[in-house]
């Protein structure tokens, strides 16, 4: 199991377009995935769960993966947290 | 017997109602024993499935019908079906508390639209009402209820529903729903726009008409009163038939106006523009016999999205206006948000009197970076036709100068980089502040024109919230100090030699009109629909008669006996 932590730096914060994205890569992934904000910790395949979240820039995001290609996919949905979508 | 609601969209239609009410989706709670539970769960799964090919046909219907933005929403109703938190939840339920699959659903989507609600922030409280538009198609499928209820009626139909969801709207079959009556909305909700737009007659704000109305009955829908009839008897159905007639008649009298100029009998030019939302809107504008757009709302550029827009979108979104109206004016405004109307993404704080708090030109001028991405995206779209920039909200001398010193910068900026721009784009301001309308003179030595905003500055004027009934009497754009700030403007302006328009509601009464021509207004903008009977009421007027007639009016006590005069010495007299 792999865990790291990002910040989120997107201006708008993590809303429905970032927020599909994310969920739409986590989702082609076998592994499981869990993205944690404070005492929040939710499924990162879920949309409402990540809308929920209301995470805005500069938020603390930590990214919980366990299973296969657990690195790749901490890679790739990590620089997912850490864009800024225009 | 007769209900009165809200005039959402004119016309009048006498047909069968058809009602839809969402106990035709009724069901009971019952469980299920540990050997049934995985056919329950197998059960709703082949709903999500049905329910999601729905989605994808009618995703693919609205955007070839009615637009790329509009189909959007069925793509996140699609995401909500295959959301594992949500599917889960629900299966999970059905398996450990041995529920039917229709309680499990609605007891899930109950826990996450309180979610959702609970986030105080427009954006996740659409996102609510989209979850339950997706649930209510689950629980469709689950009950075997056919989507299409609108079949089996003879023309024409009336659809009477509690309110309009996205696909009911993108759904509406326009061959088959001649009327249709809502419990909730206004003149602006979501259905009453679209009621317009697609040209069918309705009334809306109804509040009990979906208990009211039963399938089958005979109902008269008059979208010009706002009134409904229900079970009308021949003698209410025979007058009404000569209305409708009349009406028709009408219209046909006002389409054959959409290629005329707006002048008045004794030889006085108007212009005669239209309020817009989108670029797509200036094209129905055109046909609808506009000669410019006096009103262009940026604000749908920015909302139901999650980030600015950029400012090559912005700019493609104003060249496509200023094009489809060929070299007629766009008055563009920039961008009126914040107070009531939020942004998602631009995390404003809550205020105690968000209309009299931060929002429209003092937003922009506190940020910067955003207001320069519009202005610079409007010079570049400048080229293209005739756009006119217009600041909202002014109230002060110092703000328009501002506003005026960042779109000088943005042109430097633009001759910097050899971007070419209209370099004579004419300016102007809304008058919707009552210190604007009293420094008018001083405003309009500043400007290229003006456009009196009615709907916010009656509000100011009389310090009564147009959304609060209980003052709503207060709100009367007939009441002799609206109509004298509105001479003072025009005069002002005049004597600068400036244009004054108006883009209130106001413009398109009725009523209104031959007052507003008598004070000397150049420009009426109004919603397209209005502007035919707008253009044949204004051909029939005579200016300088007007002209003594709103200096007469002006003498009166208050509104009501505006109106009356207006109406008894004016109007029945055409």
């Amino acid at each position: 199991m792999l865990t790291k932590s990002f910040t989120i730096q997107n201006p708008s914060g993590l809303h429905a377009r970032p927020a599909s994205l994310f969920v739409q890569k986590a989702t082609s992934y076998p592994c499981n995935i869990y993205v944690i904000k404070g005492t929040k910790k939710i499924n990162g395949k879920s949309i409402m769960g990540l809308m929920t979240l209301g995470a805005a820039k500069g938020d603390e995001i930590i990214l919980e993966i366990d299973g296969e290609r657990e690195q790749q996919a901490m890679d790739e949905l990590g620089s997912l947290l850490e864009a800024v979508h225009e | 017997m007769i209900i009165q609601g809200i005039a959402a969209a004119p016309g009048i239609v006498i047909g069968r109602a058809l009602v839809k009410k969402n106990d035709q989706l009724r069901y009971e709670r019952r469980t299920v024993g540990e050997t049934e539970s995985a056919a329950e769960v197998g059960r709703f799964q082949r709903s999500v499935q049905a329910s999601l090919q729905e989605l994808e046909a009618i995703q693919e219907k609205t955007r070839l019908g009615i637009g790329e933005e509009e189909a959007k929403i069925f793509e996140a109703h699609q995401l909500f079906l295959q959301d594992p938190d949500f599917i889960g939840s629900i299966e999970e339920k059905i398996r450990g508390e041995g529920v039917n699959a229709e309680a499990a659903l609605e007891e899930v989507r109950d826990q996450f639209v309180l979610l959702f609600e609970s986030m105080e922030n427009e954006y996740m409280r659409e996102r609510a009402a989209d979850l339950r538009d997706v649930s209510q198609r689950v629980l469709r499928n689950l009950l075997g209820v056919k989507e299409d209820a609108e079949s089996g009626f003879s023309d024409p139909m009336v659809l009477v529903v509690h309110d309009l969801t996205p696909s009911d709207t993108a759904q509406l079959d326009r061959e088959k729903v001649k009327g249709f009556l809502t419990d909730i909305g206004g003149r602006t909700s979501h259905s009453a726009i679209m009621a317009r737009t697609m040209e069918i007659p309705a009334v809306v704000g109804l509040s009990t008409v979906t208990e009211q109305v039963q399938t089958g009955d005979l109902v008269i829908v008059d979208g010009l009163e706002g009134k409904v009839h229900i079970k009308p008897d021949p003698d209410l159905i025979q007058a009404y038939e000569e209305k409708q007639r009349q009406y028709a008649e009408k219209k046909e009298t006002w389409n054959r106006l959409v290629h005329e100029s707006t002048v008045t009998k004794d030889g006085k030019r108007v212009e005669l523009a239209a309020n817009i939302g989108n670029p797509q809107e200036a094209a129905q504008a055109l046909a609808s016999g506009a000669e410019a757009v006096g009103l262009f709302r940026t604000e749908f550029l920015y909302m139901g999205r999650d980030q600015f827009p950029t400012e090559d979108e912005q700019f493609e979104a104003y060249k496509a206006a200023a094009q489809a109206m060929g070299g007629r004016p766009v008055v563009i405004r920039t961008l009126d948000i914040g107070g009531d109307k939020e942004l998602s993404y631009l995390s404003l704080p809550k205020e105690l009197n968000p209309f009299l708090g931060y929002r429209a030109i003092r937003l922009c001028l506190d940020r910067p970076e955003l207001f320069r991405t519009q202005l610079r995206a409007l010079l570049r779209a400048s080229v293209y036709g005739n756009i006119k920039i217009m600041y909202p909200m002014i109230a002060t001398l110092g703000e328009l100068r501002r506003a005026n010193r960042m779109l000088e910068e943005a042109k430097e900026e633009l001759q910097r980089n050899q971007i070419p721009f209209q370099t004579d784009l004419k300016v102007g301001i809304m008058i919707e502040v009552p210190a604007a309308a009293m420094i008018a003179d001083q405003l309009a030595k500043e400007v290229d024109f003006f456009s009196i905003g009615t709907n916010d500055l009656i509000q100011y004027m009389m310090a009564a919230d147009r959304m609060n009934e209980q003052v709503s009497y207060l709100y009367d754009p007939y009441h002799p100090a609206v109509l004298r700030m509105i001479r003072q403007v025009i005069q002002a302006a005049h004597q600068e030699g400036k244009w004054v328009g108006m883009c209130g509601e106001m413009a398109g009464e009725e009523a209104a009109i031959p007052i507003l021509l008598g004070l000397g207004l150049d420009e009426f903008s109004m919603s397209a629909v209005s502007i035919l009977r707008s253009r044949h009421l204004l051909k029939q007027l005579d200016h300088s008669e007007m002209r003594a007639v709103a200096e007469h009016v002006l003498s009166m006590e208050n509104g009501e006996e505006i109106r009356a005069y207006i109406k008894e010495q004016v109007l029945s007299k055409l």
